[in-house]
């Protein structure tokens, strides 16, 4: 039978807020443990949250950002359960009525396709703390730091059909956390995960089948293997007669695997009810214009405009708009060299290429953009090769300096003088008088060979149209 | 001395016939005489108590002195206090110091009030009777074998005895009013939202208010005034500016219109409070005002919906007394369900676990509507109720509570017959209302109390009203004759 998979994500993004949700406390990571935990946070007896402004802000600059509605009312409510790193025994969430209701995001297919993925809501809450059980022999550390953080959990429809979708949303989705400055997108550090609901059913059927809920998937690798195993697990289990239960699974990357984690029935009852310390929220169309009016160029906008005014293509574009720092690093480039489609497959194939095979951001490229503008300006005015650009390319990665100096050091200038090349190809031509001759009795193959034979002469640097032109004269007799 | 109404001490400390540390070391003297009797404090703050009257005695000498500098005060052990024991009348908390304070005792320590200890009451604020108290019940001083009220009792009987001529309380549904009216004191419930809930630990976020006890409404006005006001620690406090409550307290009260449930007047009341409260009637009758019967129809649904909400709300709040970070924790857990359990099941009372387990399943999934939802759709019904009669009237009249001081061990045994005591106080917390419980009469020897209810944020009105009835009987001057 042919199957069908069904996802649909459960993103939370950390709102890079300089305090907690409903605290003063600072939401730096890496401190000392429970340093950055005030009265609140550790829920003292007697206090109360207020929530931060600020990431109101921030949900409000997601839902714009997600073409999203803005709730001009909605209600903060408890999540109630026990837990050690849940300091007042019940979260902070939005239940019934979150801050942002119905949006969607396009995403990018491999094969070139755009497809809308719908979000059903996004609403404010607040992290919990940590559990800490190593180091402590037998019983669990608490650090509250993380307690309180501003989350905006991000829902979607189940829209996905494949891991590969659930993948290329989740980065259109982390792109655009990261445009808005609402989110540092790391998400080794945590402050961007996501949980998957997996579901399998046979090709035509119309209904949803039983869904898995997979959690601790904190890479975008993970999250396809997740779900490809999950999928596999699934198809397998219900060809061999068996059925699918609902519950939640846990990812162990180690093993490559989903495990059990807790079924439907073993859920909490969570008992939501609207936190009397709190007022409603309520959001004006001036608050609402106002972050309209400073909205940061999205992805999607700049993707366009780069596609107007750079004319790149479709690719070229959404490769280079996939983060702000990168779109930043190209129209550095091109400011520095006017060429903008020579920048966009310099930046494409070589630096990306390098910097992937070194495992590094944009951000920690050895070769800045200056230089590669500098590079791209000395082919483009015909002092290098594209072939010469790529020795100077790597002595640029190795931080060998600048592109003129390393130019002027290795003697890399290209060629350009006519008499220059005639001498050389004189030279060339007398040295082989056999292949001379097959060439003029008409083996035209034979012409690259003579070029070949010029540049190796020249060490690359002869300037490959004039070699040609030139070589043909010479060579015709 | 210790007879003297607050603003009298205020008098007597502005033209120096007495200081503050004399004040404080008279009243000390008195709870270390009298306390061992009544149970009043849970925590007798000397040390702290003497250095602030010093340093309020300074103030003085410095002219940098306001009304309230250098008078005594006790607070209910609900509110926090920075570096003295904060109970709540429970085990749980037994051992619990907080690192601040919360902004009710911030505000009246910045005035210059001096702090003599921490008042019992009924664990976490849950009971009508101080019964539920860790640390076993307040005597009502007035008669030592009845019940002080509930559940700031410690607060009211110690205003009712001289150990203090002042205390805070808490209102969730009656818990200033109903122990001041059984312990023939006078006892403000703010408008929802007028002082901050900063500090003061929850029973039930959406009705708790903290206000002031004393001798006298005028003594309530002046201890109102520096508690009162916005606090942006507290979501719920209000942005509104805080009148002078005092300045409007003799003003004419000629032609105000003063409504009387008729729902409030049924048999379920004691004839004797009943003739009481037709006396007062005719007091403010001669000074003035305009009688007329009222009606708020949905009065029957009140205690049903209070006992869904609060119990709710509760059961949320106590969530973070598990034994992790401070407070109780049992010996020797085995492992965190162990810890949980025990320390939970050892440290709360049995009728804070009444409640929470209550309020737990009215939020269930399954019963939330029927229960939680429902309540709060009655909820709007009963302020509904009080909207449409204060169109008509400037304040509502009635009892405070439909008995005198109770016995102990009467209504421990019936919760309903228990939560009944709070039958008119109880519709006040659910409208957000302000009401003010004054004295208005003795039965068998204890006093009662009569219970005006204002209009949201009108407390100057209804003190200004209340305080009238003062300048005319003197209800409010008897005193137990053991503590006089």
């Amino acid at each position: 039978m042919e199957w069908e998979t069904v996802i649909g994500l459960e993103i939370h993004a950390q709102l890079a807020t300089k305090s907690k949700i409903f605290s003063g406390a600072s939401t730096t990571f890496g401190a000392e443990p429970n340093t950055q935990a005030c009265a609140i946070d550790l829920a003292m007896p007697g206090v109360l949250p207020v929530l931060n402004k600020e990431a109101v802000s921030m949900a409000v600059k997601f839902g714009l950002g997600a073409n999203a509605a803005i709730a001009s009312r909605s209600v903060f409510a408890r999540k109630n359960y026990f837990y050690p790193d849940l300091p007042k025994g019940y979260q902070i969430s939005q239940y019934e009525l979150p801050i942002v209701g119905h949006g969607y995001l396009d995403i990018q297919l491999e094969d070139g396709s755009v497809k809308r993925i719908h979000i059903t809501r996004a609403h404010l809450e607040e992290d919990a703390g940590k559990s800490l059980h190593e180091d402590f022999q037998g019983m669990t550390g608490v650090d509250l730091n993380r307690a309180g953080t501003p989350l905006l959990e991000i829902v979607s429809e189940p829209d996905m059909r494949s891991a590969k979708e659930a993948v290329a949303y989740l980065k259109t989705v982390h792109t655009l956390v990261k445009y808005l400055g609402i989110c540092d997108g790391n998400m080794q550090e945590g402050s961007f995960r996501c949980d998957a609901n997996v579901s399998v059913r046979p090709k035509g059927e119309t209904k949803f089948g039983t869904r898995a809920e997979l959690k601790n998937i904190n890479s975008f690798r993970f999250v396809e293997r997740a779900i490809n195993y999950e999928v596999e697990r699934q198809i397998a289990l219900l060809e061999s007669g068996g059925t699918v239960i609902q519950e939640t699974r846990l990812y162990d990357p180690n093993k490559n695997e989903t495990r059990s984690m807790r079924s439907k029935e073993e859920a909490n009852d969570y008992r939501y009810f609207p936190d009397p310390d709190l007022l409603p929220l309520v959001i004006d169309e001036a608050f609402i214009n106002n972050i309209k009016a400073n909205l940061p160029e999205l992805p999607e906008q700049k993707r366009q405009r780069f596609i107007d005014q750079y004319e790149l293509s479709t690719y070229d574009a959404s490769v280079l708009v996939s983060s702000k720092e990168m779109a930043n690093f190209y129209e550095e480039v091109v400011r520095a060299a006017n060429q903008p489609k020579l920048a966009a497959n310099w930046i494409g194939s070589e630096l990306l290429g390098a910097l992937n095979k070194d495992d590094l951001d944009i951000t920690e490229s050895p070769v800045s953009a200056v230089q590669l503008g500098k590079l791209i300006s000395r082919i483009a005015d015909n002092t290098i090769s594209g072939k010469i650009a790529k020795t100077i390319f790597e002595a640029l990665w190795n931080q060998e300096g600048d592109v003129d100096d390393i130019i002027e050091k290795r003697g890399l200038k290209q060629v350009s003088d006519t008499g220059a090349i005639e001498k050389l190809i004189d030279e060339i031509i007398a040295a082989n008088p056999g292949q001379v001759a097959e060439y003029r009795s008409g083996k035209d193959k034979l012409f690259g060979y003579f070029v070949g034979q010029a540049m190796k002469a020249s060490g690359g640097k002869l300037n490959p149209s004039q070699l040609n032109e030139l070589l043909k004269k010479k060579l015709a007799g | 001395m210790h007879r003297k109404t607050l603003a009298e001490l205020a008098t007597d400390l502005n033209n120096k016939t007495i200081s503050s540390v004399e004040l404080t070391q008279h009243y000390l003297e008195r709870i270390h005489q009298w306390d061992k009797k009544l149970n009043c404090f849970i925590t007798i703050a000397e040390e702290q108590a003497m250095q602030a009257a010093k340093h309020a005695d300074a103030l003085r000498s410095q002219g940098k002195a306001t009304a309230l500098t250098g008078i005594p005060i006790a607070q209910k052990d609900i509110f926090c206090t920075d570096g003295i024991k904060t109970t709540c009348g429970s085990k749980i908390l037994d051992n619990f110091i907080a690192p601040y304070n919360a902004t009710v005792v911030e505000k009246l320590n910045h005035a210059g009030m001096v702090t003599l200890g921490k008042t019992n009451m009924d664990e976490f604020a849950m009971g009508s009777s101080n019964e539920t108290s860790y640390f076993g019940p307040v005597k009502n001083p007035w008669h030592l074998d009845c019940v002080p009220g509930g559940s700031s009792g410690g607060s009211a009987a110690a205003v009712a005895a001289h150990l203090t001529p002042a205390a805070t309380g808490t209102d969730t549904g009656g818990s200033i009013r109903q122990p001041a009216a059984l312990c023939g004191i006078t006892g403000v419930k703010p408008t929802y939202g007028r002082v901050s809930r900063y500090g003061m630990i929850a029973y039930a976020s959406s009705l708790d208010q903290g206000g002031p006890m004393a001798k006298t409404v005028e003594d309530t006005a002046l201890l109102l005034q520096a508690m009162a006001g916005f606090d942006e620690r507290d979501s719920t406090s209000i942005d509104k500016p805080v009148p002078n409550y005092a300045a409007t307290l003799n003003d004419s009260i000629q032609g105000i219109r003063i409504g009387l449930p008729k729902e409030y007047f049924s048999d379920a009341l004691d004839p004797q409070i009943a003739h009481a409260i037709e006396s007062a009637v005719k007091e403010y009758e001669k000074l003035g005002a305009v009688i007329q019967e009222i009606s708020l129809p949905h009065t029957h649904l009140a205690a049903p919906v209070y006992y869904v909400i609060a119990p709710a709300e509760c059961s949320s709040n106590l969530a973070r007394y598990d034994g992790v970070r401070y407070g109780y924790r049992c010996s020797d857990p085995v492992d965190l369900q162990d810890m949980y359990k025990r320390s939970r099941s050892e440290g709360f009372g049995s009728e804070v676990k009444r409640r929470i387990m209550v309020g737990t399943y009215v939020l269930s999934a399954g019963y939330y509507d029927a229960y939680y939802l429902k309540a709060q759709k009655i909820r709007r019904l009963i302020r509904d109720d009080f909207t449409a009669a204060f169109k008509n009237v400037d304040v509502i009249l009635c009892p405070t509570s439909p008995t005198p001081a109770f016995k102990f061990g009467e209504k421990t045994s019936n919760p309903i017959s228990m939560y009944l005591s709070d039958l008119y106080t109880i519709a006040v917390n659910l409208a957000g209302l302000p009401a003010v419980s004054l004295p208005a009469g003795m039965v068998n020897q204890l006093p009662i109390g009569m219970q005006l209810i204002g209009n949201l944020f009108e407390e100057a009105k209804l003190l200004n009203i209340a305080h009238w009835y003062q300048k005319v009987t003197d209800w409010h001057t008897h005193s137990p004759e053991e503590f006089k």
